[in-house]
């Protein structure tokens, strides 16, 4: 089976990276929202400020590394094929069909990948560090001259973490899922950790479009 | 060359600057203490035959000192709070003894004067000024019950035809070894406040006269080993810090030394600042919100000294088969039931009650009508919230009591309860008497029936400050079920009372539901997949 290079050294080790931090944050934040007891509350809480706090030196990286390498293209929305790719979740998958979408260097992500990351990237994640950081920062804002943000109750912006919170985990459980769906339930993690993807047979001809990713070159 | 000179300069300058020096021996330490020994004074070498006399000693050198303690809560038993009420002992309720209007021959004995009496020229007198009781440091120096106020100068029987002898104080060598005041001192007073050791606050009782770190870091003994006028500064007997005018909420932050300041000094922000938490910054995110006090000091009455939390004297008249008032001990030997007082019940470590505080307290004074109901009469009520811009959350004590009270006129009573009159209900235990004595001592009107009213009494806690080890660790608050369960109007990370019901119905819902649909979806795959093989 032919195979291809699709995931580079940083974006490999960020994204393990990110997603350890992830799952610890989920865990130590709902010990802090009071959902169990596990590190203790203090221990939860300290560990949850560090890791968000190393994210966030992790997020910097991966911006930089996205707009040097172009790799921010990788998250333009298409909307072409997303039919036929949704179509094959909902009813190819259980058949054998093929996959309508071909990965390739320049469009490792099919439409409805996307999507999806997209939306990871412009909502939560920055509904999760703004709400965090005024969180982590309550009283310095509560300083400032801003009515509108010095009168912001805690409980507020308590609720909107947790809602961000809330969305990572669907996002998470659902991320995770879809990436036992290659054409074996390994393949797509094992490109992760190694970079490197099987070449799946060329899709069928009708769904070739979707190949083609944005223009890069 | 030059730089030698100097070295040795600084050399010199550190072996002769007395700063620098090893500490003093015992001698010098004497010396250094006073500029003056009191056993020196030709106005103190004198067989005084009364308090006065001493009092009059004092004033000969000392001319202003009685005209600054006319000018003390500590004197006159009076404040007049902002709001206008007329408070301090002379005018309050309490849910101990209940008022000192016709008890004064006891209560007196913690009055800074000689012989009580609720008149003009008493209070404008000032030889009856007790410079001794605070001034003292032989220890020796006692008011019994029972004198309004007067030390005791002959061998006395007490109560008379009980056989007890009280033996006089020798005021001579007390009044010689006079000097600053001390734990001991102002404890004998404040540490025994509502009839008995650590009865009243539950901060504030014996234990702290030889306090270890553990019970308070600011007394311990064997360390910073402060007075109470340390905290409480005193100047002109002026003693800052009354719990009649407290602050509940200090911005100011740590004074200076040679700058002045109109904040209280007494309170923690005067030494610790607003940020005191150095290694954990975090903390200092909590100052805004709660007294220092809430996680300083985790439990109250930690020095082996009970507090009294309830007091019910409705079951009080009891007699043994002696005929004396019934008295039942427990185990440790002290008394939960009195036929004299009614039912105890005493505490130790205890927990305190949490509330938004303000600094203002409104009382309810002596001649206020009070309703009867469900819900326990609230003898002093703390105020604040968590709005108002002013409140903390502070640690307090609840006293609980049931006193007598009447149904008609809706007055908490003023009773006779101490004297050797037939009226006093120590003596006698009948109600309609002391009642009826006790309220025509108040010029208050009496319907004859005596009812009880269940009521409560808020005190602040804020002595007894742990090591910042035993302080409050986060999950005593930020956790369900917590120490601050039941206040409100804030939000406590942790705490689920304070979360959005739906959202976390809804996040958790949406978060199953994905779960379950990736599992349905995967199910389908393995079992599709087998059938296609």
């Amino acid at each position: 089976m032919p195979r291809i290079y699709i995931f580079k050294r940083f974006e490999r080790s960020w994204h393990w990276a990110q997603a350890a931090l992830i799952i610890f944050m989920l865990v130590t934040g709902f010990e802090i929202h009071g959902t169990y007891s596990l590190l203790g509350w203090q221990k939860a809480a300290s560990l949850h400020t560090t890791a968000a706090w190393t994210l966030i030196v992790l997020w910097l990286f991966a911006i930089f590394w996205h707009f040097t390498t172009g790799e921010w293209r990788q998250y333009i929305p298409t909307g072409k094929n997303i039919a036929a790719v949704m179509s094959y979740y909902a009813t190819g998958i259980f058949t054998g069909a093929p996959h309508p979408f071909r990965v390739t260097q320049l469009s490792k992500h099919n439409p409805l990948q996307r999507l999806a990351y997209l939306l990871v990237k412009l909502l939560i994640n920055p509904l999760i560090w703004v709400s965090g950081l005024a969180y982590l920062y309550f009283n310095e804002l509560g300083a400032l001259k801003i009515a509108a943000i010095s009168g912001l109750k805690l409980g507020t912006i308590a609720q909107l973490h947790t809602a961000a919170a809330f969305m990572m985990l669907a996002f998470l459980i659902g991320h995770f899922y879809l990436s036992t769906t290659g054409h074996t339930p390994l393949a797509h993690i094992k490109a992760m950790i190694t970079g490197w993807e099987d070449q799946d047979e060329p899709p069928v001809s009708g769904a070739r479009a979707a190949t083609s990713g944005p223009t890069h070159a | 060359m030059r730089t030698r000179l100097l070295l040795a300069a600084l050399l010199a300058s550190m072996l002769l600057n007395p700063a620098v020096q090893a500490a003093p021996d015992a001698d010098t330490a004497k010396l250094l203490a006073s500029t003056a020994d009191h056993s020196k004074f030709e106005a103190l070498k004198h067989q005084f035959k009364s308090g006065p006399e001493v009092t009059k000693a004092c004033l000969s050198c000392h001319t202003e000192a009685a005209k600054q303690i006319h000018k003390t809560e500590h004197w006159t038993w009076e404040y007049k709070s902002p709001e206008g009420q007329l408070l301090g002992k002379k005018h309050v309720i309490n849910n101990f003894c209940t008022s000192i209007s016709s008890n004064e021959d006891d209560c007196a004995a913690c009055h800074i004067g000689y012989g009580w009496k609720d008149d003009k020229a008493y209070f404008a007198s000032e030889t009856i000024v007790d410079c001794l009781v605070c001034h003292d440091t032989t220890g020796t120096y006692r008011k019994p019950i029972g004198f309004a106020g007067n030390v005791v100068t002959k061998l006395t029987e007490y109560p008379p035809g009980s056989g007890k002898m009280i033996k006089p104080a020798n005021l001579q060598k007390i009044a010689q070894s006079v000097g600053k005041t001390s734990r001991d001192s102002c404890g004998a007073c404040h540490f025994f406040g509502g009839g008995g050791d650590g009865v009243k606050h539950g901060d504030l009782d014996s234990s702290l006269a030889s306090a270890d770190k553990a019970l308070d870091v600011h007394m311990d003994s064997l360390g910073n080993n402060f007075a109470c006028d340390t905290c409480h500064l005193t100047q002109g007997h002026q003693v800052p810090g009354s719990r009649y005018a407290p602050t509940a909420m200090d911005k100011s932050g740590a004074h200076l030394r040679g700058k002045e300041y109109s904040s209280n000094p007494t309170d923690c922000q005067a030494c610790h600042g607003l940020t005191p938490h150095k290694k954990n910054a975090k903390l200092n995110n909590h100052t805004d919100v709660v007294a220092c006090q809430t996680c300083h000091i985790p439990r109250y009455a930690r020095g082996g000294v009970p507090t009294l939390m309830s007091w019910d004297w409705s079951t009080a008249g009891k007699r043994g088969p002696d005929g004396k008032p019934l008295i039942v001990k427990d185990d440790k030997g002290r008394v939960t039931y009195s036929g004299s007082k009614g039912d105890f019940v005493r505490a130790e470590n205890v927990l305190p009650d949490y509330i938004w505080f303000n600094g203002r307290v409104k009382y309810t004074v002596i001649g206020e009508k009070v309703e009867k109901g469900d819900q326990a009469a609230q003898i002093n009520r703390f105020e604040g919230s968590a709005r108002d811009g002013k409140s903390l959350i502070w640690p307090v004590k609840i006293m609980r009591g049931k006193q007598a009270y009447d149904p008609v006129t809706k007055l908490i009573t003023v009773t006779h309860l101490s004297g050797e009159d037939g009226n006093a209900y120590w003596t006698n235990l009948n109600w309609k008497n002391a009642v009826a004595t006790g309220m025509a001592s108040d010029g208050l009107p009496f319907s004859g029936k005596v009812d009880f009213i269940t009521t409560e009494m808020t005190w602040p806690i804020t002595h007894m400050v742990a090591p910042k080890e035993k302080a409050l660790g986060c999950a005593d608050c930020h956790a369900s079920g917590g120490r601050l369960e039941k206040v409100s109007d804030i939000y406590i990370p942790g705490r689920a009372r304070d979360h959005l019901y739906w959202l976390d119905v809804a996040g958790w819902a949406i978060a199953a539901l994905t779960l379950l649909g990736v599992l349905g979806h995967g199910l389908a795959r393995v079992i599709l997949s087998k059938r296609t093989h």
